[in-house]
């Protein structure tokens, strides 16, 4: 079946499968920023915005997407590229495969009115698992992150 | 030091937070068929039949393999060095199925869809057998996992398969039953620890194709490349020279990709159709047939003096290793191995026991590796101990520690599958630490309870820990340093940074040997073709062992530079110094980029070049003081942890922010061993924690106030004065938990996971007695 949607704010129409997720459409078309973790809506590490909102990418019918806006971590690069320096400083990058995600999930943060307090951010990202760094750099990182914007 | 001891950032971390193509699956051929696997459903089975026809006939299906269509070559998928300390008892497929998830036959198509209609349509008659799920009855059981002729040990392991026994050991010093019969106090326990799940975010995940020279290439999400290309080699009957593997980046690791996965079906698919193939395993794969942290029942012996000296330790262990023998062995050696040594002031001191095989997922390597059981055992002891002899568990650690200058018998004893190797310690930093921690924690105040409301009461716990810095006189790794023109330089590395930014410390061993900035070091890693060899990441090796062959190379191409521009300058080399810039004589001077650009084009044209080797010949424990304060719901047994204090020497830190963040991961996995994962079966053997949502890993907000500090250490025998820190930081939190759960209520639990259910039981239990 064919679904015509905004990709990163780009016209796109694809043809894709009825039973396929939005992870797996996404994918195989070459959108390597959004992974597969879970398979069950748990990790956040095929996070995606869906019409502004945070969705999990694996658990979204491909199809579902259709006359909607989808953006992927290939859609902001300046804010991931900020996101990446700014866990790399404090060596809470680490395998980096949940970082893009996390990276979705700020944005979406970032869409809402008014500064982030901690309570705004710990919902944020508590779909965003990581594996890796036991959360605490990316805390420090994430603050500084939002410190240091204008 | 200009660039050792820098917190510089990772040097892949933007990129992959761009979501670059960068991955396994990213990188796999487009047009690549899809494997996948049919798994069992019982946890014991023969295949009396595997009917293929209707699966072999749909259009889009490419392949339909079963046992009767690969070499009958007994493999390990352990990934170990050659030859390997686990038994080889597996084939790519099997006449028989040995737990649930175990391959039954795999199915190769164009489309995942076709792939998962051709699974569906496999017909498969089951003989189903009475399955061992009990691993304190499979010594001896009826059922026997590994009758097949072909399974063997590759030199002797204790393996007894007709007992179901994969592996056995003993080691003693002194006769500790005459110690524990003549000491004034003597306490006994037995401790269980239950299996644990890596959950590396992204999944196990390889893809192979044939080049055009018809080698077979490799690209896998794996800790040990090298090992994955000579095991598929023996696997598929091919020779090694006809296999290239590369690791990309790979999705966290921590011990569950050192083990071969889909490599071989996915080689085989590739070898029989002539077309690219890979393989994603799923979340539920992952879970079902990949491998665990090894259960075991340790049953632990201290005697001691009324004063607290250590008399004799006595550890005596049973470990499941699953359906298969990965890593059998040298999981359960280093549950003694990498713990007895804390207290070397013993009498006597023994420790052994079996490994044994049941009907569930195979155990393997795991972050800790047997050292966070071995800790769970002998540090709650300890703290049980001291309370027996009502005094500090802190001052009963210090009377009885490891100090620098000192060695124990058990270092030359017990290797790694073999004998060790001895060796004194020169760093120890344990006495700075535990003050540290205690200061951090606010142990004098804290120690052991106070009220925290009504029905809630807070207490404090501690442990300390050890590790190694790779396996001694085994890890072996290299690295090749070469010049490019306008003076930048690649190292190429055998050694597999899996998240853990080893890339990136190693650039700046190279650096700082070299006297030059990180950032021309350009680090290219991890390919059996390209670059040179490396045993892999595991053992807490790279930093320590990988780092010393980067730190030769850089040291041998230094003194290149230094030859070639005198040459350039005319002057003798012992008047010649590089100081990262430029080579300087005693007439001139030229710099790095003209050096290099001229070597290339112009002027004695040739190929700077360097390469170091290292094995490592001994193996300096990093050293932990960990503290940790909870909070329990007396009404409902709930633990909450409100603080962990864990002070670390990891001699010097190549990269402070890297080394400290792999500490607080690791506390965070040991957090989510000691309070909630647990790998569950169902009574007739079927996995029932197979997703994210009912194996629960610690989210962010489950996560406490974490203080990691790195205290002032330097080891003469480590690159820069480094050891390593990739895994001490697991070791800790059960026993440091279960002790403040103790020091909190006066229940002791001693069987992980420390679920609220598990204390309350004992909370009642304590209450009626």
């Amino acid at each position: 079946m064919k679904i015509t949607f905004a990709l990163n704010g780009r016209e796109t129409t694809w043809e894709i499968e009825p039973v396929e997720t939005l992870l797996e459409a996404l994918r195989r078309h070459g959108l390597t920023g959004v992974k597969q973790g879970c398979d069950t809506a748990s990790c956040g590490v095929c996070t995606v915005l869906l019409d502004g909102k945070p969705v999990p990418s694996c658990a979204v019918p491909a199809a579902r997407v259709d006359g909607h806006a989808v953006l992927t971590v290939e859609g902001v690069p300046e804010k991931a590229r900020a996101v990446g320096e700014a866990l790399a400083a404090e060596g809470a990058d680490q395998c980096g495969y949940c970082a893009p995600g996390l990276v979705m999930s700020l944005v979406a943060m970032e869409q809402e009115p008014g500064p982030p307090d901690e309570d705004k951010i710990a919902s944020y990202l508590a779909g965003n698992l990581c594996r890796c760094s036991g959360y605490a750099s990316q805390s420090r990182a994430i603050k500084k992150y939002l410190g240091g914007k204008p | 030091m200009n660039e050792v001891g820098k917190s510089l950032p990772k040097i892949d971390g933007v990129g992959l937070a761009m979501g670059r193509p960068a991955f396994t699956d990213d990188l796999a051929p487009r047009e690549a068929l899809v494997v996948r696997a049919l798994r069992s459903p019982h946890p014991f089975a023969r295949l009396k039949s595997i009917d293929t026809a209707a699966a072999e006939a749909m259009p889009g299906v490419a392949c339909v393999l079963t046992w009767k269509d690969v070499p009958r070559i007994a493999v390990t998928r352990a990934g170990q060095g050659h030859p390997e300390p686990s038994p080889r008892d597996r084939f790519i497929l099997d006449e028989y199925v040995r737990h649930v998830g175990d391959e039954v036959a795999v199915v190769a198509a164009d489309t995942a869809a076709t792939a998962a209609a051709a699974l569906d349509v496999l017909a498969v008659e089951y003989e189903v057998l009475d399955p061992v799920l009990d691993f304190e009855q499979a010594d001896g059981h009826a059922s026997v996992l590994h009758p097949e002729p072909e399974a063997h040990e590759n030199f002797p392991i204790g393996f007894e398969p007709q007992r179901n026994i994969a592996s056995a050991y003993e080691m003693h010093v002194g006769d500790v039953d005459k110690v524990v019969a003549e000491s004034e106090v003597v306490v006994r326990r037995t401790y269980y620890t239950q299996a644990q799940q890596h959950v590396a975010l992204e999944p196990m995940v390889c893809a192979t194709w044939l080049d055009l020279h018809g080698r077979l290439n490799v690209v896998t999400s794996t800790q040990t490349p090298w090992h994955v290309r000579r095991i598929m080699a023996r696997a598929l009957d091919m020779p090694v020279s006809e296999i290239r593997v590369n690791k990309p980046r790979i999705g966290g690791g921590f011990g569950g990709k050192q083990m071969i996965h889909g490599e071989l079906l996915c080689g085989l698919v590739t070898r029989r159709t002539g077309k690219a193939a890979k393989m994603v395993y799923s979340r539920r794969e992952v879970f079902t047939a990949t491998n665990t942290r090894h259960p075991m029942r340790m049953e632990i012996t201290l005697a001691a003096h009324p004063d607290g000296r250590l008399r004799a330790i006595d550890m005596q262990a049973l470990s499941d290793t699953g359906a298969y023998g990965e890593h059998a062995l040298t999981v359960f050696m280093v549950a003694g191995a990498k713990t007895l040594p804390l207290y070397n002031k013993v009498e006597a001191v023994r420790f052994g026991g079996k490994t044994v095989y049941t009907n569930h997922a195979p155990g393997g390597a795991y972050r800790g590796y047997g050292a966070i059981q071995g800790n769970y055992a002998l540090e709650s002891a300890l703290a049980e101990l001291a309370d027996e002899l009502d005094l500090d568990p802190v001052e009963l650690r210090r009377l009885n520690m490891i100090a620098e200058g000192e060695t124990s018998p058990i270092f030359a004893i017990m290797g790694e599958g073999t004998e060790g190797v001895a060796q004194t310690i020169d760093s120890c930093k344990l006495p700075e630490c535990i003050d540290r921690g205690m200061e951090l924690i606010g142990w004098n105040d804290k120690f052991p309870r106070r009220e925290a409301g009504p029905d809630r009461v807070r207490g404090v716990g501690m442990a300390l820990a050890m590790q190694g810095s790779g396996i001694p006189a085994i890890d072996m790794a290299a690295a090749t340093l070469k010049l490019n023109d306008f003076g930048s330089f690649n190292l190429l590395i055998g050694a597999t940074d899996l998240g853990t930014g080893s890339d990136t410390i190693l650039a700046q061993i190279a650096a700082e040997a070299l006297g030059v900035a990180t950032d021309i070091i350009k680090v290219y890693s991890s390919d059996t073709d390209r670059t040179p060899f490396d045993t892999g990441a595991y053992a807490s090796s790279t930093t320590y062992v990988s780092g010393h062959a980067v730190r030769k190379a850089a040291e041998k191409m230094k003194a290149e530079l230094i030859a070639e521009g005198a040459a350039m300058l005319g002057c003798d080399p012992q008047a010649a110094v590089f100081d990262g810039r430029e080579v300087r004589g005693p007439g001139g001077a030229i710099s790095l980029e003209d050096l290099s650009t001229r070597l290339l084009y112009s002027r004695n044209q040739k190929q700077l070049c360097t390469t170091g080797s290292h094995l490592c010949e001994k193996s300096p424990p990093p050293y932990m003081a960990a503290f940790a304060e909870v909070e329990v719901d007396l009404g409902t047994g709930k633990v909450d942890l409100i603080d962990y204090v864990a002070v670390v020497d990891c001699g010097q830190a190549i990269n402070p922010n890297l080394a400290r963040v792999q500490v607080e991961g690791g506390l965070v996995q040991g957090i989510g061993m000691a309070l909630t994962e647990d790998v569950r079966y169902g009574k007739r053997g079927a996995l029932l924690t197979r997703d994210m949502m009912t194996y629960k890993i610690p989210a962010r907000q489950d996560v406490p106030r974490i203080t990691v500090e790195l205290v002032d250490s330097h080891e003469p025998s480590g690159p820069f004065g480094a050891k390593s820190v990739g895994e001490i930081g697991i070791d800790t939190p059960p026993a440091v938990i279960a002790n403040a759960v103790f020091n909190a209520t006066g229940v002791r639990v001693r069987d992980l996971p420390l679920t609220p259910e598990k204390v309350l039981m004992a909370l009642r239990r304590t209450q009626e007695s």
